[in-house]
Order: C-alpha cells, then sequence, then structure tokens
C-alpha cells in the first residue's frame, strides 16, 4: 500500500518535472584549459560567476595540463567525436587550430549567431588582431593575453645609481655599472618569444613571408635579417662579459635568479606580475621592453602572447548559443578587471582598461599597467601577430640553436641559418596537412 | 635433453586432449586480442601514418611515400639525438650491470647485517621512474643542487639545462643510479643460487678469488646477465622516457633526448603525426634487429643448466 503510494508520487513528481525541464535544466557546457595552481583557482571563479549570473546554461572547466597537453588532448578528443565546447590553445598552436577548416567556429560568428554585438574595435590594439584570420575576423576569443616586459630590482639600480634602459643601447652604458655592484645585469626566460617574436614586433620587422604566414600555409617561410642576427651577437658578448646571465631553456630557472635579488633586470611576461609581487622581498618596478634606437622605426608595440578560447565545431546550436553567452559574460568589464588583477593578465577590451584605470588601479600599482600600455603603443606592418603550423617545433628549433649559440657551439650566422633550414622545412611540411 | 623432456610432455598432453579443435584456439583468443588491440594494431597504424602527412585533427591526409623518413634521418638534430641514445643506452646498461654486480658480490660475502645492507641497496628500486627524475632534478639544480655544489669543489660548474653535456651527465647518473638495484636482487639471486659445493671446489683448485669469479661464478650467472642485459637495454632507451621528461621540465632546448622522446616530442608536443610515426617505425626496425642479434649472437654463448 505504502509502496503504491510512493511509486505513484515518484510518477507523479516525474511526469511535472519532465514538464519543467525545458525551462529549467541547464545546458552543459564543458571548458578544457590549461591554467594550473593559482590561476586555475580563478579559472573556477570566473567559472562559478558565470553559473550563478544565470540559470540556461552550466560551464564546467576541466584542467588538462600543460598548454601542449591541453591542445594535444583537444586533437585527440576531437577525432574521437567527443570535444569540449570550449578549449585552450596557446599562442604558438593558435595555427594548428586554425589552419585545420572546421574545426572551429569563429569567435566572432558564434557571437553574431547568438545575436551578440561584437566590435573587434572594443579589444585593445595589440589583442585584437593575434587570433584573427587575414581579413581581421576574430577566430580565438583572447583569454590569457600577456606581453613580455622589463622587470626591474629597484635596489640593484639604485646601489649601481643608474635609470631603467628604454633601448638597448642605454642598456650597454648601465650594465657595466650594475656589474661593479655585484649584479647580473640582465635575465630573461624566453628566447623565441621574448628575443625573436616581439623582437621583431619591438622593431616593427617581417618575420615571415605571407604576411607573417597570415596569408595562407603554402609557401611561408621564415625571415631574418641582420638587426636580429646583430641581436643575438651582442647577447652572446654580453654574456661573455659577464653582463647577462642564461641559465637554460626552463622559464622559472631565468626567473629565480632575479627573484633571488641575484639578477637586477629581468624580461618576463606581464602575467608575471602576480607572481612576482608575492615572492620578491625588494622594491620592483617594471618598463617596456627595450629596443635598438638604431634600427630604423623600432620602438612600436609588441602582440600578446598566451592563450585564446576556441569553440569547437559539432557541437547543437543550444550549447554553441551558450558558449556565445559565456564569451560575453567573460569579455565584461568586470571579468576582465577581476581577471587582470588576480593574475596580472591583461584585459583585453578598452572598456575593461578604462574601468581599471577609474578605479585608481594603476595608481597604487603603476607595474600592472605597463604591459596593456606597451600593447597600446602604435603599431606597424609587423606588429599584429604571425601564423605559421608546426610553430611549437619552429620554437624548440630556436631554443636548441639559441642554446648552441650562447654556448659557444655554434655561430650566430650558423645557427640562423639552421633555425631558417629546419624551420622552412617544417612549414612546408605543415602546408602540406592542410592540403586536403 | 631437452627435446626428450618435451617428448615426454607431449606424451602426456595425449590423454588430455581436447575433443573440439576449436577450444584451445578459444582459450588463447583472450590473449592473442590483446596482442592485436595493443600491439599490433598500432604498429600497423604507426607503418600506415608514417607514409601519410596528416593534419592533426584528421580532416584530410596526404599520402608523401618515403618523405617522412627522408625528412626524419636528414634533420641535423635526428644523428645528434641517435647519438646521444647510443652513448646513454650503453652507459647506463654497463655501467648500472657492473655496480650492481659488484654490489652483489659484495653482498653475498657479507655475513654480519647482510639483510640491512640488502635492503639499503634495494630501496630505490620501488621509485617510480619519474620520482627518481625529480629526486635527480633535484639534486643537479643549478640553483640549489646538493651535487652541483659537489662537483664546484673539484672545479667543475654544472649547468644542468644549459650546457648540453653536464646535462646529459646527470640523465645518466640517475638512470643508472635507478637500475642498480634491479640488476642487484636478480645478481644476488643469481649468485645464491650457484651450489656451495661447486664454490668449495673452485677454491681448492684456485686460489685467486678473480680467476674463480671469472671462469666459474660468472658463467654460472650468465644466464642471469643475458636476461638483465636485454632488461638493461631496453629500460635505457625506453624507460627512462619519465627521468628524461622530469629534467627537461617540458623544455626541451639544447638538451640531449633519447629517440624515444623524440617521438613524444614530435608527435605529442609538435603534432606532427606522420613525422612522428616514421621515427617509430625507425625504433620498431631497431628493435627487431636488437632482438635477433641478443638471440642469435649473444644467446649462443650462455648455458642453461
Amino acid at each position: 500500500m505504502a509502496y503504491h503510494k510512493t511509486v505513484a508520487s515518484v510518477v507523479a513528481a516525474a511526469a511535472m518535472l519532465g514538464t519543467s525541464t525545458v525551462a529549467f535544466a541547464a545546458t552543459e557546457i564543458s571548458w578544457w584549459h590549461a591554467m594550473g595552481g593559482r590561476l586555475g583557482e580563478v579559472v573556477v571563479d570566473i567559472a562559478n560567476g558565470y553559473n550563478e549570473s544565470q540559470t540556461a546554461c552550466s560551464i564546467t572547466p576541466v584542467y588538462k595540463g600543460t598548454y601542449e597537453e591541453t591542445l594535444t588532448a583537444g586533437i585527440a578528443a576531437f577525432r574521437a567525436g567527443e570535444q569540449p565546447n570550449v578549449i585552450q590553445v596557446f599562442d604558438a598552436g593558435a595555427a594548428t587550430i586554425i589552419s585545420a577548416k572546421g574545426a572551429v567556429i569563429p569567435a566572432q560568428d558564434i557571437l553574431q549567431d547568438a545575436g551578440v554585438e561584437f566590435d573587434i574595435n572594443d579589444y585593445i590594439e595589440g589583442v585584437r588582431n593575434f587570433y584573427a584570420d587575414s581579413d581581421g575576423k576574430m577566430i580565438g576569443m583572447p583569454f590569457n593575453s600577456s606581453t613580455p616586459i622589463l622587470y626591474i630590482n629597484e635596489e640593484a639600480l639604485e646601489k649601481a645609481g643608474v635609470e631603467a634602459p628604454e633601448t638597448w643601447e642605454q642598456f650597454q652604458e648601465v650594465a657595466p655599472k650594475l656589474k661593479e655592484a655585484g649584479y647580473v645585469p640582465l635575465a630573461q626566460s624566453h628566447l623565441p618569444w621574448i628575443f625573436t617574436e616581439n623582437f621583431k614586433s619591438r622593431h616593427n620587422l617581417q618575420f615571415a613571408t605571407n604576411n607573417n604566414g597570415y596569408d595562407g600555409v603554402a609557401g611561408t617561410e621564415l625571415v631574418f635579417g641582420e638587426p636580429i642576427k646583430a641581436h643575438f651577437t651582442a647577447v652572446k658578448q654580453w654574456l661573455d662579459d659577464g653582463l647577462f646571465g642564461w641559465y637554460g631553456t626552463g622559464w622559472s630557472d631565468n626567473q629565480t635568479p632575479f627573484n633571488e635579488g641575484k639578477v637586477a633586470m629581468w624580461l618576463g611576461s606581464s602575467g608575471s606580475f602576480g607572481g612576482i609581487q608575492q615572492t620578491v622581498e625588494f622594491p620592483f618596478s617594471a618598463t617596456y621592453l627595450p629596443y635598438w634606437g638604431s634600427v630604423e622605426g623600432a620602438g612600436t608595440g609588441t602582440f600578446i602572447g598566451g592563450a585564446a578560447l576556441f569553440a569547437m565545431s559539432g557541437k547543437p546550436d543550444e550549447e554553441n548559443k551558450c558558449v556565445a553567452s559565456f564569451f560575453e559574460y567573460l569579455t565584461s568589464p568586470e571579468v576582465q578587471y577581476m581577471w587582470h588583477k588576480e593574475t596580472g593578465y591583461v584585459p583585453i577590451t578598452n572598456a575593461a582598461y578604462e574601468l581599471a584605470k577609474e578605479d585608481g588601479y594603476y595608481e597604487s600599482t603603476p607595474a600592472a599597467e605597463i604591459g596593456i600600455k606597451q600593447l597600446s603603443l602604435p603599431g606597424g606592418d609587423w606588429t599584429k601577430g604571425y601564423r605559421m603550423g608546426f610553430y611549437v617545433q619552429i620554437r624548440d628549433v630556436m631554443n636548441r640553436e639559441y642554446g648552441k649559440m650562447l654556448t659557444g657551439e655554434t655561430s650566430v650566422e650558423e645557427g640562423f641559418a639552421t633555425i631558417e633550414a629546419e624551420g622552412n622545412k617544417l612549414l612546408e611540411r605543415f602546408a602540406k596537412t592542410t592540403e586536403n | 635433453m631437452v627435446h626428450a623432456r618435451l617428448v615426454r610432455f607431449g606424451g602426456a598432453m595425449k590423454k588430455v586432449q581436447f575433443n573440439t579443435r576449436s577450444v584451445p584456439y578459444l582459450l588463447l583468443l583472450p590473449q592473442l586480442s590483446i596482442v592485436a588491440i595493443f600491439f599490433l594494431w598500432p604498429a600497423a597504424e604507426a607503418v600506415r601514418s608514417s607514409f601519410y602527412l596528416e593534419d592533426p585533427f584528421g580532416f584530410g591526409a596526404t599520402f608523401v611515400g618515403f618523405d617522412n623518413f627522408i625528412d626524419t634521418v636528414t634533420s641535423s638534430d635526428y644523428a645528434r639525438v641517435a647519438r646521444f641514445t647510443t652513448v646513454f643506452t650503453l652507459l647506463v646498461t654497463f655501467l648500472s650491470l657492473g655496480i650492481a654486480l659488484l654490489l652483489a658480490v659484495k653482498a653475498d660475502k657479507v655475513l654480519r647485517g647482510a639483510s640491512s645492507y640488502k635492503t639499503l641497496l634495494m630501496w630505490v628500486y620501488a621509485v617510480a621512474p619519474p620520482v627518481a627524475g625529480l629526486i635527480g632534478v633535484m639534486m643537479f639544480d643549478q640553483h640549489v643542487g646538493p651535487m652541483v655544489d659537489f662537483f664546484a669543489l673539484f672545479g667543475w660548474e654544472m649547468q644542468i639545462g644549459v650546457n648540453y653535456f653536464d646535462t646529459g651527465f646527470a640523465m645518466t647518473a640517475t638512470a643508472i643510479w635507478k637500475q642498480i638495484p634491479v640488476n642487484f636482487i636478480f645478481f644476488l639471486s643469481g649468485l645464491q643460487g650457484i651450489s656451495k659445493s661447486v664454490q668449495e671446489a673452485a677454491s681448492i683448485d684456485c686460489r685467486s678469488g678473480f680467476r674463480r669469479f671469472w671462469t666459474v661464478t660468472f658463467p654460472l650467472l650468465a644466464p642471469t646477465g643475458f636476461f638483465l642485459l636485454i632488461i638493461n637495454i631496453t629500460y635505457a632507451m625506453f624507460d627512462t622516457f619519465g627521468i628524461i621528461d622530469v629534467v627537461l621540465k617540458g623544455e626541451p632546448g639544447n638538451n640531449p633526448v633519447t629517440l624515444v622522446y623524440k617521438v613524444f616530442l614530435d608527435g605529442f608536443r609538435g603534432n606532427d603525426l606522420g613525422g612522428s610515426s616514421a621515427q617509430s617505425v625507425i625504433l620498431m626496425i631497431l628493435v627487431f634487429v636488437l632482438t635477433v642479434i641478443q638471440f642469435r649472437l649473444i644467446e649462443r654463448r650462455v648455458h642453461y643448466t
């Protein structure tokens, strides 16, 4: 008797639920990302914030390891038809996912299809083009965006009685004094990103044919001119003279000596700001990535590094609508400002930047503004970024050859010849993968 | 004698012969299907994709014949990686076998406190390769590593991750350290399996302990040694992946890597499926050749009792 009653009520409840599912059950979407540690916590905060802000959609962030591991996991999932709705792909992997025609829905399309207003000019100068196609359509939604800047140990500079350099010429003047004061004057954490890709942008120099690779994969070749070779010749000289420290390819191996106060100036990511603020015991500040005053037209802005969010294709419309609404939430000034403040990554829209300024954030922490100011510097023909396939391997080739140059295993001239030959070979191979 | 024994078994088998022909095959099926699904099929797939250049997302593949193989072998880096793999494998195999044999012979002679010696020498066996790599990284870290401080006393300024040789040295040392206990355990049990009467007879005939070892003990250990040789070569070439991965901290840079690690780098880090498959096919052939050499040439000299 009691049993029958229970069954009846369950059936009734189920029937009632059935009618209301359409209205109340949230559409589930997934988000694979590569943000570990503190950054991962902020990612979860953003997802929770989004889920609480509305009831139609629910996003679940999943940590998938490093950038490379996340991309590989996404590719494997896509081939098995199990891809997530949103995947975070880093700068060097952008060409892989964008060139695979049909793997992603352009961010601009997914937003416009859902009826969200989109204007690429709402995004700051150095951010808007990197993940766009050659027509300026935004494919990936920039997420954690950073740019290389120069961090300064104020104490060291005071001791040596010098000012932070704006150009490499000025660096050559101040470096010996910093050395005398007992410091390694300079270190950096990512030779391909800082001294190659952004070196090109900062000096407004061509990096690859086919409009830095944006116009197509076939026939794209690397371009290395005199300025970058001269730069590496100088860097090797600095290293030999004790004016520059190189601690290998690992990011943190090069940052640690700065954090410990052994290195006076360190070139890292604007996204490193939060970590440095927590770690170092000396007063620090930041300034722009130096450039060679002798190179004509130098002093242009840099472009973003970091990663973007891509909406993967092959998903039902209602899920895509949720992705659009999530992107809308993510790019809102409040969320961007929170992300900027918590992590040190730059806000990607002008509105978010204005909000941070109005809030007086940069008056209390001026170093946090350097990245975004550098991205907003006047651009040129070659400052919007690059698009090259198999770029992870090209970077590995660069790292290998730069390592050989700096340890004296090879000359600068020969090293660049190898990078060019092997890099172009990889580009040619990549072009073949997209032929069909 | 082996032959005779087999015949006898054959005779015994007849009594439990299966009535239907399919039953034995059915019993073999689970094992065979595991081999087929986890080995043969992926191997065939690797051979197939080594002839294609494929878009990572699977939208298309272009047949390129032997291009992947040619590109692999002609790249300036491949020869260097192959060279390092050879040196690394030889060093790891011979040093970990040699040191383990020495320790086993010495430990076999210890009477008092033998078990604590043995435990001390064996515990590393329980350490997983990535953890071993992590310990190695900490010992050799360029900023805080105690080994770096130690070698600095002799005027060697080690820089792991900067200097190719130093990084290779740290990898080799960690890999050897990790492998010694396994070899030690096998050698020790091998030594304990040699009958006391043989050893006593030998010590009456010959006073030199060194000569006794080479003429009596070592040949009797040969089956164990041969087994360990194969295990160690496989270990050095394939299982050291975890150690190398941890030492590199995700950035290969100008550091030594082994052939297997390069397969991973190009395939999983670089998404170059064709190139990576070509490299695995080359490795498959290499392993095949090594196996033939081992069983044709070396095993002939090994006597099983």
